[in-house]
Order: C-alpha cells, then sequence, then structure tokens
C-alpha cells in the first residue's frame, strides 16, 4: 500500500474525487492522519470511577479508555498480547481493578501491565518476562485531555496537544466557560447515525453556510409556519422554534456570517442562535455566571460569535449548544457519526433542556434536519463515484478570502474557503514522510 | 531466572479452571466463581440473565368489547401509518398527546434527556409539514411502510384511562432496499368528551434502539 503520490490530486481550488471514493487513499489516511494525529477519545466524565472503561476506535486500531486507581485515564490497545484476542467485547462497562482475558486468562493491571498468568512457570527461560513489554497491553503513545475532554495519538512525534488544537481550543473553552464551575459532563446517552459517503463529505458541510436554506428548506419553513403562529397566539414561541426555523434564513443572512480557518484544517463558523432572549431562565443562567467570573469575564464568554467549532478532521463542537459531533470512518464511503450532549455542571436544568431540544432535532436518528444532509452526502458519494467529472469544485470566493498570520478570514459566508483550508492540511498530513 | 523478572503467577485460577468440570457435576458450593471471577471477583460487572428485568404485568381480563375496541386504535393508528394520513394519525391524539422513543429502556422521562423522538402536538404537525413539503429531500425516493401490531395486552384500565402495551414490526422500503424495526408500544390512553379513545403518551422503544443507525427514521413508527 502506502506510498502513492497525492500531491496531484489536491489543486488550490479543486480536488480530485479519488480522494472521496479510493480505498487506497483511505487506507494512506488511516496511516497517515488518524493513526498519527490526536483523535477524540471521550470526555473524562464518560469513566468516572476506577476500572470504568469506554472502548473506541482511532483510525483503524481498537483503544479502550479507561480510568486509573489514581483518577488518571489511560488508553490502551484493546488486544490480549497472548494470542491477541480483544479484552472488552463491549463498548462500555466497569472492569473492576483488571482486564481478564476471556481466552486463558491472563490479567492485566489497569495502566496495561501484565498482573497474572494462569500457570507462569511455563514462560520460565522463555523470552516472554516480566520485563518484556511485549506481555503487557500496548499504550497510545501519548494521551493528554484538554478542559476533560481526552484525545489519544498513536504516535509519539509530533505537535502537542495544544498546539495541535490550536485557536480551535476554543471550541472547549467555550462550552466549559458557560458553566459557572468551569466544567461540563457528559449525558450518557449517544446518538449513533451512519453516513453512507466520504467522512470528508460531513467536515465540509459543519461549515457550509450556502447549504441550510436549500437542503434544509422542508422543516425550517414548517416550523417557521408554527413559529410564527404561537407568536401570534401567546406572544412567544419556545426557543427551538426558533433553532429550526433558522434553517430557512435567506442566502444573502447566510452570507453575512464570517467563517475562520485555522492550521491543521480548523475553523469556526460564526453566527449565534438567538441565545440570550430576556427570559427567566437565561437570566438566571447569565447572573450565575457573572457571580462566578465577574461581570465583565460574564460578557466576554456570552457575547462570543461561535455557530460550530470544527477540530479536523473528525470534530464538530457546537459549544454554545454543548453539543460534539465525532466521526469515526469505516470505508471510503462508510462513516459512524457519534453525538453527544453535555451538561454545565452548575448551571439552571432549563438551559440544558433548551439545547436537549436541538441536539434531539438536528440529530436524533429520527432527525427532521439531518435526515436531508445525508441525503445529499450519500447520493454526493454516488455522483463522484461516476465517470460523469473527474473535479470538485471549491471555486468559490477563491482569491478573495483575507489571510492574516496562517489564518484565513473568508469575506463572506458562503466562501469555499473552509473547503481550500481543509485540503491544505490534508495535503501536508497525506504528503509527509 | 530471577524471582524479579518471573511473571506473576495467576495460582488459584488455574485449581479453579480445572475446578470447572466438578461445577458442571455439581458438587461445589452454589457460589463457585469461574477462572475471571476467581483471579478479580469484582472483574465482571454484568448481571445475570434475567436479573433486574422488569416483570411484565399480565394482561387484565377485560370484557371482549373493551378489548375490541383498543385493539381496534392501534391497528388504525397502524394503517393510518402506512397510508401517509398523518392528519388523521395525529387527530388519533388527545390535545396534550405525546409521541415519545426513547433511547433506552431505562429511561422514564419524555423530557430532560436525550430521545429518538419526543413530540408533542405541535412538533408533529412541524414534522408532517416538514413531510409534506415538495422540496424534502431526503423523502423523495421511493418509500413506503407495513406495520404489524400484535400480543395487546390492557395492563391498567378505569372509566378514564388506561395502559396499554403492545408489539410492532414495521418493514420499511427506501429506495431498493428494505429496513425492519421491531419492538413495543406502551400507550396511555384518555377517553375525550364524546367517550371515544385518544392518545395522551405513546412509547415506542425500538428492540434496536442503542444500535448505530444505518440512516434516519423518517418519520413516527
Amino acid at each position: 500500500m502506502h506510498s502513492m503520490n497525492t500531491s496531484a490530486l489536491v489543486e488550490p481550488d479543486r480536488v480530485h474525487k479519488t480522494v472521496y471514493t479510493d480505498q487506497q487513499i483511505f487506507d494512506m489516511e488511516m496511516v497517515k492522519i488518524w493513526e498519527r494525529t490526536w483523535v477524540y477519545c471521550g470526555h473524562e466524565s464518560q469513566v468516572p470511577k476506577p476500572g470504568d472503561y469506554y472502548a473506541v476506535t482511532i483510525g483503524r486500531q481498537p483503544m479502550i479508555m479507561v480510568r486509573q486507581k489514581d483518577g488518571s485515564v489511560r488508553v490502551l490497545y484493546n488486544r490480549c498480547p497472548h494470542r491477541g484476542v480483544q479484552l472488552v467485547g463491549n463498548q462500555k462497562g466497569n472492569t473492576g481493578s483488571a482486564f481478564v482475558c476471556s481466552y486463558h486468562a491472563w490479567s492485566f493491571h489497569l495502566d496495561g501491565n501484565v498482573r497474572a498468568i494462569p500457570l507462569a512457570n511455563g514462560y520460565e527461560g522463555t523470552r516472554m518476562n516480566r520485563d518484556n513489554p511485549d506481555c503487557s497491553m500496548k499504550r497510545a503513545a501519548r494521551v493528554d485531555s484538554y478542559r476533560g475532554f481526552v484525545f489519544a495519538s498513536l504516535c509519539a512525534e509530533g505537535p502537542d496537544l495544544k498546539e495541535f488544537l490550536g485557536e480551535a481550543r476554543i471550541a472547549f473553552d467555550d462550552m466549559c466557560d458557560r458553566s459557572p464551575v468551569g466544567e461540563v459532563e457528559v449525558v450518557p446517552i449517544c446518538h449513533r447515525v451512519m453516513q453512507h459517503s466520504n467522512w470528508k463529505f460531513f467536515m465540509e458541510n459543519q461549515l457550509d453556510s450556502l447549504h441550510p436554506s436549500v437542503t434544509h428548506q422542508s422543516t425550517g419553513i414548517s416550523a417557521g409556519r408554527v413559529e410564527k403562529r404561537l407568536k401570534a397566539e401567546q406572544g412567544s414561541a419556545p426557543l427551538y422554534y426558533h433553532y429550526l426555523s433558522t434553517f430557512a434564513s435567506s442566502f444573502e443572512q447566510w452570507d453575512a456570517v464570517q467563517t475562520i480557518n485555522f492550521p491543521h484544517g480548523h475553523g469556526i463558523l460564526k453566527a449565534y442562535m438567538g441565545l440570550r432572549p430576556r427570559d427567566p431562565d437565561t437570566l438566571e443562567h447569565e447572573a450565575l455566571l457573572k457571580t462566578a467570573y465577574g461581570e465583565e469575564k460574564a460578557e466576554e464568554y456570552l457575547s462570543r460569535s461561535i455557530h460550530h467549532v470544527l477540530v479536523y478532521p473528525y470534530l464538530s463542537v457546537q459549544s454554545p449548544l454543548q453539543q460534539l459531533r465525532c466521526l469515526r470512518p469505516v470505508g471510503p464511503d462508510k462513516t459512524l457519526s457519534e453525538i453527544w450532549h453535555f451538561r454545565l455542571k452548575g448551571a439552571p436544568e432549563a438551559i440544558y433542556r433548551r439545547s436537549l431540544w436541538y441536539y434531539n432535532l438536528v440529530n436524533s436518528p429520527a432527525t427532521m434536519i439531518n435526515a436531508d444532509d445525508l441525503e445529499n452526502w450519500t447520493k454526493g458519494q454516488w455522483g463522484l463515484q461516476s465517470n460523469g467529472g473527474d473535479w470538485v469544485s471549491f471555486h468559490r470566493h477563491f482569491g478573495d478570502d483575507r489571510v492574516e498570520g496562517g489564518v484565513t478570514y473568508s469575506n463572506h459566508g458562503t466562501s469555499e474557503a473552509v473547503m481550500r483550508n481543509q485540503f491544505s492540511a490534508w495535503s501536508t498530513y497525506m504528503q509527509a514522510e | 531466572m530471577s524471582k524479579d523478572v518471573t511473571i506473576p503467577s495467576a495460582g488459584p485460577d488455574f485449581e479453579n479452571l480445572l475446578g470447572q468440570e466438578v461445577v458442571i457435576e455439581a458438587t461445589q458450593a452454589e457460589d463457585t466463581r469461574t477462572g475471571a471471577q476467581r483471579i478479580e471477583p469484582d472483574h465482571s460487572p454484568r448481571t445475570r440473565p434475567g436479573e433486574g428485568a422488569h416483570v411484565l404485568a399480565p394482561a387484565l381480563k377485560v370484557g371482549h368489547e373493551l378489548q375490541q375496541e383498543v385493539e381496534q386504535l392501534l391497528y388504525r393508528q397502524a394503517e393510518l401509518l402506512d397510508a401517509k394520513q398523518w392528519q388523521a394519525w395525529m387527530d388519533l391524539f388527545d390535545v396534550q398527546g405525546v409521541y415519545w422513543m426513547p433511547v433506552q429502556p431505562e429511561q422514564t422521562e419524555w423530557q430532560g434527556s436525550p430521545s429518538i423522538f419526543a413530540e408533542d402536538k405541535l412538533m408533529m404537525e412541524i414534522r408532517m409539514g416538514r413531510v409534506k413539503h415538495p422540496n424534502a429531500w431526503s423523502q423523495a425516493p421511493m418509500w413506503e411502510t407495513n406495520h404489524l401490531v400484535s400480543h395487546v395486552a390492557i395492563e391498567a384500565a378505569d372509566n378514564q384511562t388506561m395502559q396499554v402495551r403492545s408489539r410492532f414490526h414495521m418493514m420499511e422500503l427506501r429506495r431498493d432496499s428494505v429496513r425492519h424495526f421491531g419492538g413495543s408500544y406502551r400507550h396511555s390512553l384518555v377517553r375525550d368528551a364524546s367517550g371515544a379513545l385518544r392518545i395522551r403518551l405513546q412509547r415506542v422503544d425500538l428492540f434496536n434502539g442503542q444500535a448505530p443507525f444505518d440512516y434516519v427514521l423518517q418519520i413516527w413508527v
């Protein structure tokens, strides 16, 4: 496999269709991107007690995120070093004080070190002794977390987590700062939806502000009709009607929104979903933040203009609504999305419930929003597999963006600067030795 | 080989692995532990099969007429979905009616935790409006459903309210392939002013609700 030159496939304003469809390119992506860079494993609150574990896939590698007795979190390969059997078969659980293999009862401490082997004297005089690292579970090369969000890298070299995240750290800061104690905790129910398309479709779509009023018009219009009626009848409508009706905003409104595109392919779509109405719940929440952080800081936190933050190539974080979507690519035309929701510790329950409507309406397996995105991406995948054309166009507002200090600011929300920036990062990853 | 580099032996575990034969012969104490539990008694968090399961209430013996009235309501609901008669389907719900599909069987409240569907009548109206819009793109490919409802058990009933559980199977044709969905319904029914049964809450537990979804559900199940 490995060396295939991808440099001819990405031009500044267009990319070749095979980057979405080719199995060999997908395999290279797993090796050169996913199995090298920092990948999101989960939130620390998914594994609160020692022995709690969560199985997670990094690229093609089955890993286990596990809480240690000392409170730290480690990430280990889910593989018994004896004959290769996976040590946990469930997605999550508590393994007590050790992992025990179901095949020959080799057991391992929570940090992966071998603990005991039946009839261990059978190994006397062989190479399998306690000092041999092959006797213990292999660990991810690096594990680190940022504000409770755990990442692992399967490669010892490369930028550290903070450097990798760069300015995209704002995703986690913005979410946590909305809690008066600066912390969030995971809601332990995850929506999982399979996308029949290459992972890039999702990442491009997240900051694509030309699509909502086309793709989501049916839901936006229908919700807008009910919202309007409620306002006429009662003077106001719950915020979640607005979440939905916003999708049918005009092209001009979406074009007025800006994207900011960072190194490593990360990016932000600005915009604001009207999350500060003057209702008692919002006022209570704002008062708590002002008490915790002071007037000025609280105002800074509450007035951030963020719709989505992307951590390329797999995370879309909607921090003001406490949701995080993570991609686990399965094949060139198959991508699992895991969609998580978080509670702001110490914030009023009403703030959580309000954002829960958005979480369900946009992401659930019965969503009225993503249903139409998934339809586009499926048809997109089929279209790109055809011989009807070789290139994918990213020409919109090409040459019009403002670049300062390695950051690309679009002058138009609908600029395809987002995709151009993502592919610039993609090329850097793919062309590395 | 010095002691330090020797892999610690699980010791007692091996005796226990051999001991399993004895377990089969039922000569061991009742709580004999198998290999992995012997090494780490707390390592296996699994509950024993059947442990902690909710015991389903047996069906009430109600009059034939009431049983039939309830069954006909459920059958009508299924037929209206398959016929895509959304408004008539919504009309089966009481004005405060809620349609709810939790993710996990343990969930008890329709609000306050992630759900697959959590819809009051206004949200149902939005969904109906969307489905009927000519540019609801995901609705464009050919799709049909076929519902079967069975095992109708009335769990509790008085003059005004009723709890009913049943099972369903829905086949869905979408483009050229068929998907299957199965699970159980739990209907809370009330009588309206005219005496007709209306749905106050319909809880739908998909038996595969926690698995990844291959594409999404377009409409109520």
